[in-house]
């Protein structure tokens, strides 16, 4: 069993945070993980992307080749797309739909959402929206990761454990805050994970 | 004890401290700024004392790295690959003084360029000063590298050279540890004239380093980082250095690599075994992250010997860094996309922060610039640099640290008048103050602007050598002091703004600007941490 993840965004959304809480859960259920991060200037808002790779047995690239990713988990609807030669036949590509609009010539927005929708297996999840829903504006990175829960192989229970873990330091309502957000991401993703 | 999940650059930390490390020297730069990162919120180092503060540039990190060395005590010193550019001259003639305490030089290749300038690759410079040079395949391998690069170093007496590139500095996964090991006592070298390089002592310690060469040979023909893998199949064999390993590997996933495999992760290489190679094998590939230098020792100018495919005839592109999928075609495999990206996608590349005092400062520059034309602005390295992007597009040059003052002055003297510098406050001290001394020297027609953000910045905001000090060393130096302007760059100064530089553009000397204002990032940093504190 493995899960080759591409994590996508822009600088300063914070998808290291997305990175360190599933590579937490995968450490807790003792899978070998690798984790490429982007680091220095592309991070000054830029197109950033982490290549999350999990799985029970050793893995030998730190990068994901063309064709071999499972998931796509983007908090940039744009961004989600960008990276499409890494995703293989079956892969699922779960993305925000709220854009991220820091440059003059962001194409259209319907035709981004359209390509998206295009993709046989895809969520498009309005998670800054849901995250304010459930009070929690802050947590809609997680939603996001919610929402991709059902497509990495690793047991819901042990991101519960990597978001204690991870936000323990910060007080019992972060936590909490969190979690509500992790199963407010995933129950829509069970809700619209139907295959086209 | 537990294994970690490190970024590779930390685990090049976490094996120099279990190893016994006295003192890490470094300047910031991508990506080997978590190295330094890392010993300065270590609790062993931090127990321990061990030395992490950062350096004011490669070259005065180098030097101090071998003053530690020169006491007994283990010493790292790391840089990105440009940076050794810089601290070169005490590089190269440490391979010529060797070592006390063991000297570990450990430099971060930045290939296909995602932070740099250029992508040149560091093996040649441990080529270039003849001492042995490590490049680990992953995570685990940067930690044993570090931890046992100490004795390597201490056994022969030399630096040894630690040569990582981006995707492992900047990848993560689970490392295994060793016991930590106890620090050096401070003991002077036995040969109280090692360290001395006067000719005639210096011809005695280069005769030395050339009759050391056969044991860094030996040393590397035995070293398990250079590894054999049989394979059936003859038509080719591999040779794969560093992080290439994995994306071979990756090619095959569970099945064996049917070709003989040699896995290099220590130089000088390892001779025999690529004798062995090429006498078994009809042809090699070679895999390198970075230059061809494998490929042009072994293809040879004259390329006469056995077919040799890799970067140099088109098999691998000349370029880049390397990659599974590049690797596999290669190969001869076939690909695997099945998604292109649509085409309609725009691109986005970095740019300043909202709020940013650089960009107030690049519009009132720009409004300044007017009544003399474009084309006169040299800048320099940092996240100022982004000013050559849209919508500012007020630099014009951007070549190495320290580059802007000097390239003003020297356009000055061709008569492009005024020339203007844009520098930031960490790379002024980094490389800036002997350009700056030229200058006043020759009273060139040059204003230079210093952008004060209190950081080095475009790193992650590390300490600035140059905070509180500016207006003084501008001073010391000989610039006039009516001639260093200071304002705080916010949009409702921009009359003040252009005014000053107006005025001191016109100044037929050197002036000095300095817009000062506190990075963003960094007053943000202090804010949350100031405000855990109080909750606290």
């Amino acid at each position: 069993m493995k899960t080759d993840i591409v994590l996508a965004g822009v600088g300063g959304q914070g998808i290291l945070s997305i990175a360190a809480t599933i590579g937490m859960a995968a450490t807790k259920d003792n899978l070998n993980i690798k984790q490429a991060e982007v680091h220095g200037m592309s991070q000054r808002g830029g197109a950033v992307l982490s290549h999350m790779r999990i799985s029970e047995k050793e893995i030998a690239s730190d990068l994901i080749p063309e064709g071999y990713a499972d998931l796509i988990l983007s908090v940039e609807p744009m961004e989600s797309l960008r990276y499409l030669p890494f995703l293989n036949a079956n892969g699922w590509i779960v993305a925000n739909s709220t854009p991220y609009i820091n440059i003059p010539d962001y194409p259209d927005i319907k035709r981004i959402l359209g390509e998206i929708e295009q993709h046989a297996n895809h969520i498009l999840i309005d998670a800054d929206h849901i995250a304010k829903e459930i009070g929690s504006p802050k947590s809609s990175n997680i939603v996001m990761l919610g929402a991709a829960s059902p497509f990495i192989n690793i047991p819901f229970e042990s991101f519960l454990e990597g978001i204690k873990l991870i936000f323990g330091k910060k007080g019992d309502k972060v936590v909490n805050d969190n979690i509500a957000a992790l199963h407010a991401g995933k129950s829509f993703s069970e809700k619209h994970s139907v295959k086209n | 004890m537990q294994k970690l999940p490190l970024l590779g650059a930390e685990a090049i930390a976490q094996g120099a401290i279990d190893g016994g490390m006295s003192g890490i020297y470094a300047y910031p730069g991508t990506p080997s700024t978590e190295i330094t990162e890392y010993v300065q919120i270590n609790k062993t180092a931090k127990e321990r004392k061990i030395h992490s503060r950062w350096s004011t540039n490669e070259k005065t990190a180098m030097e101090a790295a071998l003053g530690m060395s020169y006491a007994g005590k283990r010493a790292m010193v790391c840089m990105k690959h440009v940076g050794l550019n810089v601290a070169a001259d005490a590089f190269m003639n440490s391979a010529i003084t060797g070592v006390n305490g063991g000297l570990l030089v450990t430099v971060a290749d930045d290939p296909s360029m995602h932070s740099s300038q250029n992508e040149q690759d560091s093996r040649y410079y441990g080529k270039f000063a003849m001492i042995p040079t490590l490049e680990p395949s992953n995570q685990q391998e940067a930690y044993e590298m570090a931890y046992h690069g100490f004795e390597l170093s201490e056994k022969y007496q030399t630096p040894v050279l630690i040569r990582i590139t981006t995707r492992l500095a900047h990848s993560r996964a689970a490392v295994g540890r060793h016991d930590v090991k106890n620090e050096n006592k401070l003991v002077l070298p036995q040969d109280p004239k090692q360290f001395i390089l006067l000719p005639s002592i210096a011809r005695g310690r280069y005769k030395n380093l050339l009759g050391n060469q056969a044991n860094f040979l030996l040393s590397s023909e035995e070293s398990v980082y250079n590894q054999y893998f049989e394979g059936k199949d003859k038509s080719m064999g591999i040779i794969a250095c560093g992080i290439s390993y994995n994306y071979l590997k990756e090619n095959f996933r569970d099945e064996d690599i049917a070709y003989p495999v040699l896995k290099i992760g220590q130089y000088p290489i390892p001779k025999s075994k690529i004798e062995k190679i090429a006498n078994e094998c009809n042809k090699l590939l070679i895999l390198e992250e970075g230059y061809p230098l494998i490929e042009e020792m072994i293809k040879g100018y004259l390329a006469n010997g056995i077919k040799v495919n890799g970067r140099l005839d088109g098999t691998l592109p000349r370029d880049g860094e390397l990659n599974p999928t590049i690797v596999a075609k290669s190969l001869g495999l076939s690909g695997t996309k099945t998604f292109d990206i649509p085409d309609f996608l725009a691109n986005r590349p970095p740019m300043l922060c909202q709020g940013c005092g650089h960009a107030d400062t690049y519009n009132a520059l720009n409004i300044a610039l007017n009544n003399y034309g474009k084309g006169r602005v040299f800048s320099d390295i940092g996240c100022y640099t982004l000013g050559a992007l849209p919508p500012f597009e007020t630099i014009d040059s951007c070549v190495d640290m320290g580059a802007s003052i000097t390239m003003a002055k020297g356009a000055a003297d061709a008569g492009l008048i005024p020339a203007v510098a844009f520098i930031g406050d960490s790379t002024f001290t980094h490389s800036g103050i002997t350009g700056l001394i030229d200058a006043v020297k020759e009273k060139s027609h040059v204003t230079i602007i210093i952008a004060d953000n209190f950081t080095t910045a475009m790193t992650g905001g590390q300490e600035s050598s140059a905070t509180g000090k500016i207006e003084d060393i501008c001073q010391g130096i000989g610039v006039e002091p009516e001639h260093i302007r200071i304002f705080v760059p916010l949009k409702k100064n921009m009359d003040e703004m252009v005014r000053i530089f107006k005025e001191e553009m016109a100044y037929e000397g050197v002036s000095v600007v300095i817009p000062r204002r506190e990075c963003i990032q960094t007053l943000a940093k202090r804010k949350k941490e100031a405000k855990k504190k109080i909750l606290n």
